[in-house]
């Protein structure tokens, strides 16, 4: 299976936001650590409605947190 | 290795063992001078009832003790609910699951089309219906090691 097109940012976040877990992060958006660790990877691609939860446990919009494709701009 | 790892292979272990068990237990009790029609119908109704009802059981109470040995083990609790993609994966697996068994179901018939003896098609519903929970559980193992 290919990686997913869509990447993050929310390892480097993570850490950006007082060294949070993976578990916290989990909690604070309602999904289990498992599916923070195969995001941190790569490995799936969130729903909308998820990403969103997501950039808001960060406080930054979406576009910070995700981008599509090669992130070339990092 | 994750908590959804660990649970597929556990899964594709028990349903193996499970299977085999069941099918040599049953086997020694197959008459030797064969089945007469009325007799067939009644002894592979009753192996797929019985197989289905211990399958349920034993997969209860291997996840019990599989839950147990894994807190106890790791000391973490295992997750109390699906998330979306628990639930995607979840859909993938039925889906090739399913399909294992339609094929099974198709080959099932058509050995009744070429005048196949009865057990013939008893036997290929009951392998495929096995071979599909595998596939589930197989399906399940590779999206949580290598992603959806």
């Amino acid at each position: 299976m290919g990686k997913n097109l869509v990447g993050n940012h929310i390892r480097k976040l993570r850490f950006n936001h007082d060294e949070m877990t993976q578990q916290q992060l989990a909690d604070k958006v309602g999904v289990t650590r498992q599916t923070i660790v195969a995001l941190e990877k790569g490995n799936y691609s969130p729903s909308l409605e998820l990403a969103f939860r997501i950039a808001h446990a960060f406080n930054m919009p979406l576009e910070e947190v995700f981008f599509y494709g090669d992130n070339t701009k990092e | 290795m994750t908590y959804q790892e660990k649970k597929s292979i556990v899964s594709i272990i028990s349903a193996i063992l499970i299977f085999v068990s069941f099918c040599a237990y049953k086997y020694v009790r197959y008459p030797e001078e064969g089945l007469e029609s009325t007799e067939a119908f009644h002894y592979w109704g009753s192996f797929v009832l019985v197989l289905t009802l211990v399958s349920i059981f034993a997969h209860i109470v291997i996840s019990i003790v599989f839950n147990i040995v894994f807190r106890i083990t790791t000391g973490e609790k295992e997750p109390a609910f699906a998330d979306e993609l628990d639930k995607h994966i979840e859909l993938k697996a039925n889906r090739n699951g399913f399909f294992v068994f339609i094929l099974g179901f198709l080959l099932a018939m058509g050995s009744l089309v070429i005048e196949q003896p009865v057990q013939v098609m008893f036997v290929t519903l009951i392998v495929s219906g096995f071979i599909s929970d595998v596939t589930g559980s197989v399906t399940k193992l590779y999206h949580y090691r290598r992603g959806v």
